[in-house]
């Protein structure tokens, strides 16, 4: 559905060529949802503009549904674009439409009849979840309100890809979940390709099913969501997954207790899928010599799988340590021993 | 009690006046809108990172506006002298004004359509441009109605500096309420068409000012 080759996207300025996006390959298939995650600076804003023509790539190629967005202009283009659609961090709705007239803007660009236009805007706000609120100004929605009206807007003329700009930054945690279970929703009943940029691996961790993590304009990373979150490679992949399998009170209360408890080792175990499921500390206790102490335990869901994380305080003599740790590793299950930094 | 008040008015050229000065006004009001407009939208859409950026196009239309807008009315008035009687064929009468009230509100008016433009998110333009929108669409039907408010406070405060302007036109023979408080009133010593004519400009002036502020806020829905 989507190919990027090669693309590179150079700005000039006085101050000297700025890389924004450096030599990124990426395919994308049919009716997946795919993230870019990248902190800002990262060149994954300038990414998803490369995809329906917003900008254009100093070398490479961008193809998205049989067109090559990075060649044609003019007409076409903008034919292209109306396959393309697009919903933003800040929503841009027009203030001075209201909702349905707001919905009914990118079928009046597309040409259609009033009649017929309005019997789509009706559905639309259907799928949406918005009834009642058809005849609002953006002014007296919610933000969870106005995406939902950007995100009508973007399927109005049948897109085949949606693009989502940070879709869910200003939203409010709640609020957050309910966008996405509509973009997942959307996706699986209208099997639309979705492709998301982000900071927040939260949303990455919840609707994607592919990642690509960019730091300083290359993609540094890129796997199915579950393999990055058990495996993760760079340190800048590592960060991004702590986001969410390790909060800041985890991080706290380790160092705490790795001061206070000399003895034994503080070990991070990590289970994926079906290792999850296996009695592993009843195992522990029964075969090895060793006081097994649960510190903080985590199961997140992801679109392909889930995948767990568990904090224990392992007590014992040295060597029936060590025996432990090398049976869990031969249970499949990642071991990390956590020591102060 | 009004003659008493005011001896030496005579209401039927009042009167008469006042209609000129509402058609010289109404005129070049209509005028000024919608070449304001025209200046005003290639103004931005010229700037840096627009839609059609050039710089060069964009400095000439900005020097032009500067240069129409620092003249002073009244010396703009005698500088195109020649101009409105090679167009307008005379130099007396209401007609002979609109030129110069043109001329001049146009370019200030520009800038506040400029201005009013500006302030339009940039992000509502740049989704209205993932929609697949030409540049006319964008203009149609985001650039204008998005700044709509500011466009009729600007053209209100433009309207009443134009009522000024007539005024000041009026005193080199333009007719209009100027016009009758300068030969009427002040030649003569007659002070009480001095006032009587200042009164109803502040009545058409308040008027302008609020039919400007109810269209302002009936559109505003931010």
């Amino acid at each position: 559905m989507i190919s990027i080759k090669n693309v590179k996207k150079i700005y000039s300025s006085k101050s000297g060529n700025v890389m924004a996006v450096d030599n990124v390959n990426i395919e994308i298939k049919d009716g997946e949802i795919f993230g870019v995650i990248g902190y800002s600076g990262a060149g994954k804003s300038t990414l998803i503009r490369m995809l329906n023509g917003l900008e254009l790539p100093t070398e490479g190629t961008v193809t998205v549904a049989d067109k090559i967005v990075s060649k044609i202009k003019g007409s076409e283009l903008r034919k292209a674009r109306q396959e393309i659609s697009m919903i933003f961090q800040h929503f841009n709705l027009l203030w001075s439409r209201t909702v349905r007239e707001n919905i009914a803007f990118p079928l009046e660009i597309a040409g259609i009849g009033k009649s017929q236009r309005m019997k789509r805007v009706d559905e639309l706000i259907k799928l949406v979840g918005l009834e009642g609120r058809e005849d609002s100004y953006p002014s007296q929605l919610s933000g969870g309100q106005k995406q939902r009206v950007g995100i009508a807007r973007a399927l109005a003329n049948n897109p085949k890809v949606l693009l989502c700009d940070e879709a869910t930054s200003a939203l409010d945690p709640q609020t957050t979940d309910s966008i996405l279970e509509l973009l997942v929703d959307i996706n699986k009943r209208l099997g639309l390709t979705i492709v998301l940029i982000t900071h927040e691996m939260h949303v990455i961790r919840k609707i994607c099913h592919r990642v690509a993590v960019m730091e300083g304009g290359k993609v540094v990373e890129l796997g199915p969501v579950l393999d990055v979150f058990k495996n993760p490679q760079e340190e800048i992949t590592k960060r991004f997954v702590q986001q969410v399998t390790e909060p800041e009170e985890t991080k706290e209360t380790i160092e705490h207790l790795l001061e206070h408890i000399p003895n034994g080792k503080v070990i991070q175990l990590g289970f994926v899928g079906e290792a999850a499921e296996q009695p592993l500390i009843t195992n522990l206790i029964r075969n090895f010599n060793v006081t097994v102490n649960i510190l903080q335990g985590k199961i997140s869901q992801t679109q392909n799988g889930s995948y767990g994380t568990l904090f224990i305080h392992l007590d014992g003599a040295d060597d029936e340590i060590t025996k432990a740790i090398d049976y869990i590793h031969s249970q499949q299950v990642g071991v990390e021993v956590m020591t102060n930094a | 009690m009004l003659n008493g008040l005011f001896p030496n008015v005579k209401w039927d050229k009042m009167w008469e006046a006042t209609v000129e000065t509402l058609y010289m006004t109404g005129v070049s009001v209509v005028a000024t809108f919608i070449l304001g407009l025209i200046l005003g939208l290639l103004l931005f859409l010229t700037a840096k990172g627009n839609i059609w950026e050039n710089a060069f196009v964009n400095k000439i239309i900005s020097s032009i506006v500067n240069i129409f807008r620092s003249i002073p009315f009244i010396i703009l008035i005698v500088l195109l002298i020649p101009f409105t009687k090679s167009i307008m064929g005379t130099m007396i009468g209401e007609n002979a004004a609109l030129p110069a009230l043109i001329i001049g509100s146009a370019p200030f008016y520009a800038r506040m359509v400029e201005i009013g433009l500006r302030e339009i998110d940039k992000g509502v333009i740049e989704a209205a441009k993932s929609m697949g929108a030409k540049t006319s669409t964008i203009i149609w039907k985001v650039l204008l109605p998005e700044s709509m408010p500011a466009l009729i406070s600007g053209i209100t405060v433009t309207a009443i500096a134009l009522v000024g302007y007539t005024a000041m036109a009026g005193v080199i023979g333009a007719g209009g309420l100027g016009n009758l408080a300068y030969l009427e009133g002040f030649q003569r010593s007659r002070n009480d068409v001095v006032l009587m004519a200042t009164i109803i400009i502040l009545i058409i002036v308040f008027i302008l000012q609020f039919i400007g502020d109810v269209i302002t806020n009936k559109l505003d829905k931010r």
